[in-house]
């Protein structure tokens, strides 16, 4: 009996301490292995502010590495604010916006004409605030051993994920990379299996620049039925990574030890990198007509000399919600987001494209719209 | 729980039974509160799947209601916008993967079970017990992440072989895919999810066998698998269905480690091995619901009321079989 | 068939031109000898089970014990996400862990008695037109997909408190509606294993209808109470989709059930399979590829155990509850 009791006390007392005593600040806690570390460097950072309350945001899970990024550097600076960004896709994050659900939102695809009516519905008496803060190229990644770098023209490369490109030794493969010992193996095309914007940049980009060998429309679904696929980037990653002869397209910044595909264009072989992806961001025009706070581009990916497989994601907010706290805590949120230091934070973290020093001046005009009383 | 540990309890109420008998008034008013909280109980889950299934029709209603050229405007909805058409595979993926699960983990269950209940020595059958309750609350997304991350990539070989050597039967028709995010992969990993499940319930119910009729069955010169096939199976049939139906519940709900593993397709193919053929409703609907509009919520919360009804169907089913069993059988 | 001994020679003998029919010892013995090959068989067989499905599931348990060991540290447990991002050395899931409690619990608390309860209605007061639509609706919620669940839940919270509501509380609710059927059906299961022996003589000895029940009927069957209960603890404790919908994720700690979003265990574990390996560049010292997955093995090592403590915990009770134990 006595004995019971001692184990259910044990118990008890294990959950209440285990509840009860717990550090919200992990980088510098005495217990971390290697000794307490050093928080965010101050480049990186905020500067310090005293922003106060807690800021939702949902939407794109391709933005989740640099919203955890900017998270990470704006609560450093603002110990007493909590943002949270639930990466639960972009429609989902686009409807919690309109529904009021969440302050911030992350997606993929700008607002449609519809959600734009609802969006300034939702943000009067303010104005709808559409931020491209991410721009991140997408890799063609593959595992063939001993090739970590292969060029394709867009034809041969629609051709493979079409499925009329059957082998690594293909004669079409062969004339892109003169030189490079192919090995005799079929090709595992992998794709997403989730509605996403990467495949919805990815066919894009196919259609425009090989409409012969991919006669499908663009479509955030893989348009050809079968096939290996599997949900989300890091799923994709693995399963090239699992396989042998595979190729699939994700975030560059995800891409780690796969090999990757430069896209032959004309004589060039252009690898991913955010310096190419932005060089395409720079080249595109914003939409007009959808008011001074709303920068959404037009994305030119066959004029640009840039990458053109470039995923570009964009910040939705207001510029006034019914508590001044809210409004507040957003404008110096996506200031900092805007920042040099927010911009560093995000290359660090995600190989986010940095915004092109034109854009870059009308997104701080945007931004410092925000809170501003009118 | 057995009858030793019952007839603790019956003399221990014995003892108060006098005092009891003098105020039957109050008695009879616990009795009658006592009563109103079971009647309640009963009631607030009618009322609460009242709740959930009138929230699921007016959310799918509009799914329900809308145009073929409406619904074709979803990018994974089928070119003629026939939700029918949409949900047909989903359905035959969802019973796939479940019947592929219990087909794989109720024989073996059993034999577990029957093997800590009746064959193996009581202090190993002790531990043998404890370790296949803690196996059975382990939580599924830990199955998920052990499936996906680790047996995965060891299946390749195996179901290579199979592909080879059995190619003929059209479950195992090849090629194998590789890596091997296909149906055949998620069947195990299901079914060693739903193994320890079937296996705990099963094993209390063997274990509840009276001792009076396997004390019978021996006397009578039976083996010792002709006592459990005489005595422990027939008592315990029910309560073996109503585990496998535990089971089933989780396999055909399911939904993150479906999720974690296939490479999803939809087709009528019975080809195991084969990528990008099937999916179930259940990670169809976490899968695609991130991205959905509107409409494309509804449509995919009409496809989790299918799943609905595919399970009440099995539920009856189990039920009539119990049912019947019970009546033309040992009782 | 002829390969069965026994079977053999009797269809020698029925050739043979003199039947001396079989002596008594014979009687006795041949059948016997097939019986018992049989018997030995199916013992074999019975093991062999045992014994290939021990295989992947030692090696689940091996596999969560010596990959989550690797990161699992006081360190880990005690402190939250909050100010960790990309591949950095650091982070733990205290913030995860309190959600799991606090959800997990709160839907316990309202799904255990509901749903006892609710089995005791079935079968010892069950004969009307509400019991069988109970036991229906019982099979019916066992349907409900988990992500329908959470989607009630959110719309019912929606509904009463407008939209974007995200707290403990409707996550518990999600879980409770999922917990209720698995409750009820195994407590029935087990309620109806109860000996009638045993009712009739509470009831013969003059004891009221409803002690008998709570004295006799649930004290029996507590054991086996206690284990469905822990299954379906079990089943909803790693459920991950409900909760994203409802509770959200968070990456500070959050206490309040009723205010903020909270991050739970089985939620952490996704997010950090879902964001897979880090890519780090050479000049990046503070940054490991695998740390995301050596997170989620680490949290899934700590569900496991954090499963394995309630289970004892409850085996306690219910020992305490037992009958025999008591004297």
């Amino acid at each position: 009996m006595a004995r019971r009791r001692t184990a259910l006390a044990l118990a008890l007392v294990l959950v209440a301490t285990a509840t009860a005593c717990g550090s919200d600040d992990p980088l510098t806690h005495p217990w971390r292995p290697g000794g307490a570390g050093t928080p965010v460097p101050a480049t990186r950072t905020a500067p310090p502010g005293d922003a106060t309350g807690a800021l939702a945001g949902a939407g794109a899970s391709s933005q989740e590495s640099a919203m955890q990024a900017w998270i990470a550097g704006f609560q450093a600076a603002n110990p007493g604010a909590t943002v949270s960004y639930d990466p639960i896709g972009s429609g989902g994050g686009r409807t919690q916006f309109l529904e009021g659900a969440v302050d911030l939102a992350g997606t993929d695809t700008p607002l449609d004409a519809d959600e734009l009516a609802a969006a300034r519905a939702r943000c009067a008496p303010g104005e709808v605030v559409e931020l491209p803060l991410y721009a991140s190229p997408i890799a063609v990644v593959l595992r063939l051993e001993g090739i970590e770098r292969l060029a394709l023209s867009p034809a041969t490369l629609a051709g493979v994920f079409a499925g009329t490109v059957t082998r690594w030794d293909a004669p079409e493969i062969a004339a892109d990379n003169p030189g490079v010992a192919l090995p005799d193996l079929p090709i595992t095309p992998v794709h997403r299996s989730d509605e996403s914007g990467t495949t919805e940049t990815f066919t894009a980009y196919l259609a425009g620049a090989a409409p012969a060998a991919w006669p499908f429309a663009p479509s955030g679904t893989w348009p050809l039925a079968g096939g290996q696929s599997a949900q989300g980037t890091s799923g994709v990653v693995q399963t090239v990574a699992d396989g042998e002869g595979t190729i699939g397209y994700a975030d560059a910044s995800k891409a780690g030890g796969l090999g990757t595909v430069a896209l032959r264009m004309g004589d060039a072989a252009v690898p991913a990198s955010p310096e190419a992806a932005a060089a395409l961001v720079a080249a595109s025009p914003v939409v007009p007509d959808r008011g001074p706070t709303s920068l959404v581009l037009e994305l030119d990916r066959a004029a640009a000399d840039g990458y053109p497989l470039v995923l570009v994601s964009y910040v939705l907010a207001c510029t006034a919600y019914d508590d001044a706290a809210t409004t507040d805590l957003v404008a110096a949120f996506l200031a900092y987001v805007a920042s040099e230091a927010g911009q560093e934070a995000a290359a660090q973290a995600a190989g986010v494209a940095p915004l092109a020093p034109g854009l870059r001046a009308r997104v701080l005009d945007a931004v410092a719209r925000v809170g501003e009383r009118t | 729980m057995s009858a030793v540990a019952g007839r603790g309890a019956a003399q221990g109420v014995a003892g108060g039974a006098t005092t009891t008998l003098r105020r039957t008034r109050r008695a009879d008013l616990g009795g009658r509160a006592f009563r109103g909280l079971a009647v309640g109980s009963g009631a607030l889950i009618l009322a609460m799947l009242a709740a959930v299934a009138g929230f699921l029709l007016l959310e799918a209603a509009p799914a329900l209601t809308a145009s073929p050229a409406e619904l074709a405007a979803l990018s994974w909805m089928p070119d003629d916008g026939s939700l029918w058409r949409y949900v047909g595979p989903l359905a035959f993926g969802t019973v796939l993967a479940a019947v592929l699960a219990l087909g794989l983990a109720v024989p073996v269950s059993v034999g577990i079970a029957l093997f800590i209940s009746h064959y193996a020595p009581r202090r190993l059958a002790d531990v043998l017990g404890s370790l296949v309750d803690l196996l059975a609350a382990i939580p599924s997304v830990v199955y998920g992440l052990w499936g996906a991350l680790w047996l995965a990539p060891r299946l390749q070989g195996p179901w290579a072989w199979l592909a080879d050597h059995l190619g003929f039967v059209p479950l195992f028709a090849g090629p194998a895919s590789t890596p091997p995010r296909v149906m055949a992969t998620v069947g195990v990993v299901l079914a060693v999810m739903v193994l320890p499940i079937v296996t705990a319930v099963s094993r209390e119910v063997f274990l509840a066998t009276p001792r009076l009729h396997e004390e019978a069955a021996l006397a009578l010169g039976a083996t010792r698998w002709e006592m459990v096939r005489m005595a422990v199976l027939p008592f315990g049939r029910s309560g073996v269905v109503s585990a496998a139906m535990l089971g089933l519940g989780r396999a055909l709900g399911e939904t993150m480690a479906v999720l974690m593993i296939l490479g999803p397709g939809l087709t009528y193919s019975l080809a195991l091995l084969q990528v990008g053929r099937h999916q179930t409703i259940a990670a169809n609907v976490a899968l695609q619901f991130p991205e959905a509009n509107a409409l494309g919520v509804s449509a995919l919360i009409a496809t989790g009321l299918v799943l609905f009804v595919i399970t009440l169907a099995v539920n009856s089913a189990a039920r009539w079989v119990v049912a019947r069993r019970a009546v033309g059988g040992a009782r | 068939m002829a390969a069965t001994p026994g079977l053999a020679e009797a269809a020698g003998r029925a050739v043979a031109p003199v039947r001396p029919g079989p002596t008594t010892w014979e009687l006795l013995t041949r059948p016997d000898r097939r019986r018992r090959a049989v018997d030995r068989a199916m013992r074999v067989v019975v093991t062999g089970a045992f014994a290939v499905a021990m295989v992947p599931l030692v090696s689940l348990v091996w596999i969560v014990v010596a990959r989550g060991a690797e990161r699992l540290s006081p360190y880990f447990l005690a402190v939250s996400m909050r100010g960790v991002h990309g591949g950095m050395d650091a982070g733990g899931i205290h913030h995860a862990i309190v959600g799991t409690l606090l959800v997990t619990g709160a839907a316990a608390l309202v799904a255990v008695p509901v749903g006892v309860l609710a089995a005791v209605h079935l079968v010892e007061y069950g004969r009307g037109p509400l019991a069988r639509a109970v036991t229906f609706f019982v099979d019916v919620m066992t349907g409900i997909p988990s992500i329908v669940a959470g989607l009630f839940a959110y719309a019912l919270f929606a509904l009463l408190l407008g939209p974007g509501v995200r707290m403990g509380a409707v996550g518990a609710v999600a879980l409770a509606v999922l917990m209720i059927p698995v409750v009820v059906r195994s407590t029935e299961e087990m309620l109806r294993l109860v000996p009638h022996e045993l009712r009739e003589a509470a009831l013969a000895l003059g004891v009221p209808h409803w002690r008998m029940v709570v004295k006799v009927v649930l004290r029996t069957a507590a054991g086996g109470i206690v284990t469905g209960v822990m299954l379906a603890v079990a089943r909803v404790v790693g459920e991950t989709a409900p909760l994203l919908v409802t509770v959200g994720v968070v990456d500070s700690i959050n206490r309040d059930l009723f205010e903020g979003r909270m991050m739970t265990l089985p939620v952490f574990i996704f997010r950090q399979y879902s964001q897979g390996l880090v890519p780090c560049r050479p000049d990046q010292l503070d940054c490991v590829p695998t740390v995301n997955l050596d997170r989620a093995w680490a949290a899934a090592l700590v569900l496991v155990v954090l499963v394995l403590l309630l289970n004892l915990l409850a085996r306690l009770v219910a020992r305490r509850f037992a009958p025999a134990a008591g004297r």
